[in-house]
């Protein structure tokens, strides 16, 4: 019999401390969707799409009625639309099939229109990088990334070089276009958290992925262990985070069981929301830290990332996706705070994406940004992602008439944030020699 | 199907008659019950078996919410895994 302490720790975990399952995503595969013709793929995308997610919403209210557990987001990861449209183009309507199946299911967000570019480009790549921005504009619900670089391949500078006129572009069209997109090195086949998210070409025909979540509860863990040193602060958080992996690994079982489509993977993940209490900044502060961006804070997040995963990964059958603490600046209560005062900079940001998942996420930056330095901050977050064998991402959004200081609203999770100051001198001169980066020594690593 | 339902709130009269006559009315069996106060609050988890419950289950949910409403108690019910998946290997 489970005691009425346990009972009362998980209620309270859930009720004051913001626990809960960030998203059920289910992959599916649409390679078999692709067809010369591209209105029949499009119908093709859409029959499928709406067939196997057809119960997936409802399946996960279901099981947040009968398990008391939140679940925040349903989603929808597809085949990159990059190889499903390669023989018939017209990839915009692509994009309008995934959102009108987004609509239909009833998913808030749907992600795969993505392109895997890391070494070279095929001849359509290139075309459909350069649909992504009228793509996310002419959608609501549909989310891109794009994987320009690899630990094995280097990082494809021509990528670099579209994608911050891509990003550039997409600014221009839409406000809400870019937080929409991501700019991946080493990107992960089966992330459930979005933008990011697509089904790799590895993946089985339809897959469910499980994200938990729980900054507010490793947050509230570790004030019961104030001053204590940090092999106790280690502990904490290990036994938090595997207590948060073991509902998620249920939950992951249980919809994988009641929609009949195997089970993939739990992602290990501290999501933040813009909720007070929910942040990951604040548990670097209860570390000890008087704002988040001073200095330690590289490694209260390197200790809290790798316990968290040291928790996890026992909680879970299949660990995978995108596993680690995540730091987008404007879903975070405590980032927002603090790049507002200027304690975080974009330059520390940078150097606690070292020691975390993912990259720079969710940045606000000044609308006159140009898009070669847009360039210039992929290749850096991609040149840290190569070298250190890791994921690294970089979602960025140029404000469209705004500079330094100004406030930008995204709305719901996406929260808020102010935006923040870069470097004023160019790499234009840099970005424009093109080409790739070779890949790294995998010996010699200092 | 096995559920906990929790009781948390300002200690008064009648609490558990309350919430046992609505289990009892919508045929769910009470498996095991405790009841204690802690920190001056009204605590009390009860193990039930909802397999004859003549009621959808998001219904006794959302009975047993507003029950806790009228006599000033938070009441919850869930399913036992949650919390086993929890606090059991």
């Amino acid at each position: 019999m489970i005691n009425n302490s346990e009972i009362f720790e998980t209620l309270n975990m859930i009720n004051s401390e913001h626990l809960d399952v960030r998203t059920i995503t289910m992959g599916i595969s649409l390679l078999d969707c692709a067809s010369e013709d591209y209105k029949k793929a499009t119908v093709k995308v859409y029959d499928k799409i709406t067939k196997y997610a057809e119960n997936l919403v409802k399946t996960g209210c279901d099981i947040e009625k009968e398990f008391g557990i939140p679940i925040i987001n349903k989603r929808i990861s597809v085949t990159p639309i990059s190889h499903v449209a390669a023989s018939c183009g017209h990839y915009v309507d692509f994009a309008r099939a995934l959102d009108r199946a987004a609509e239909t299911t009833g998913v808030n967000f749907i992600g795969g229109y993505s392109a895997l570019v890391a070494k070279g480009y095929t001849a359509s790549d290139r075309l459909f990088v350069e649909s992504i921005p009228e793509a996310l504009s002419e959608t609501k619900r549909m989310c891109s990334s794009v994987n320009v670089a690899s630990t094995k391949a280097g990082i494809n500078m021509d990528a670099v070089r579209q994608m911050g006129q891509v990003i550039k572009r997409a600014s221009e069209l839409d406000d809400m276009a870019c937080a929409k997109l991501v700019v991946f090195a080493n990107a992960v086949e089966d992330n459930p958290f979005m933008a990011g998210a697509f089904h790799g070409t590895g993946e089985g025909e339809c897959v469910i992925n499980v994200g938990v979540s729980g900054p507010g509860v490793v947050k509230c863990a570790l004030e019961k262990v104030k001053g204590e040193p940090f092999g106790v602060v280690a502990d904490t958080i290990k036994k938090t985070a595997f207590k948060i992996t073991r509902m998620g690994q249920m939950v992951a079982v249980e919809a994988s069981k009641r929609l009949g489509v195997p089970f993939g993977i739990v992602d290990l993940s501290l999501a933040p929301t813009p909720a007070v209490g929910d942040s990951v900044a604040y548990i670097l502060e209860e570390m000890g830290l008087e704002q988040c961006g001073t200095h330690g804070t590289t490694a209260a997040l390197a200790l809290l990332n790798d316990a968290v995963k040291k928790g996890g990964v026992m909680a879970s059958s299949y660990v995978g996706g995108l596993s680690g603490a995540f730091i987008p600046v404007s879903e975070d209560a405590g980032m927002i705070e603090a790049a507002r005062s200027g304690c975080l900079t974009l330059e520390k940001l940078e150097a606690m994406t070292c020691v975390c998942s993912v990259g720079l996420d969710m940045i606000a930056v000044p609308g006159d940004t140009t898009a070669e330095t847009i360039s210039g901050i992929i290749a850096d977050e991609a040149a840290i992602g190569m070298v250190n064998s890791k994921t690294t991402a970089v979602r960025i959004i140029p404000a469209k008439g705004k500079t330094v200081g100004d406030t930008v609203e995204f709305g719901g999770l996406l929260g808020s944030g102010p935006v923040m100051a870069l470097n004023n001198k160019s790499c234009a001169d840099f970005i424009a020699r093109g080409g790739r980066i070779p890949a790294p020594l995998q010996s010699l690593k200092n | 199907m096995k559920a906990v339902v929790a009781v948390i709130g300002q200690d008064r009269k009648g609490i558990i008659a309350k919430v046992s006559t609505l289990l009892y009315e919508r045929n769910v069996n009470i498996i095991d019950i405790s009841q204690t106060i802690m920190e001056d609050m009204f605590v009390m988890t009860a193990m039930v078996d909802t397999k004859e419950c003549n009621v959808e289950f998001d219904v006794l949910r959302h009975e047993l919410a507003d029950l806790g409403s009228e006599i000033g108690v938070q009441i919850t019910i869930q399913r036992k895994t949650i919390f086993e998946s929890m606090h059991r290997i």
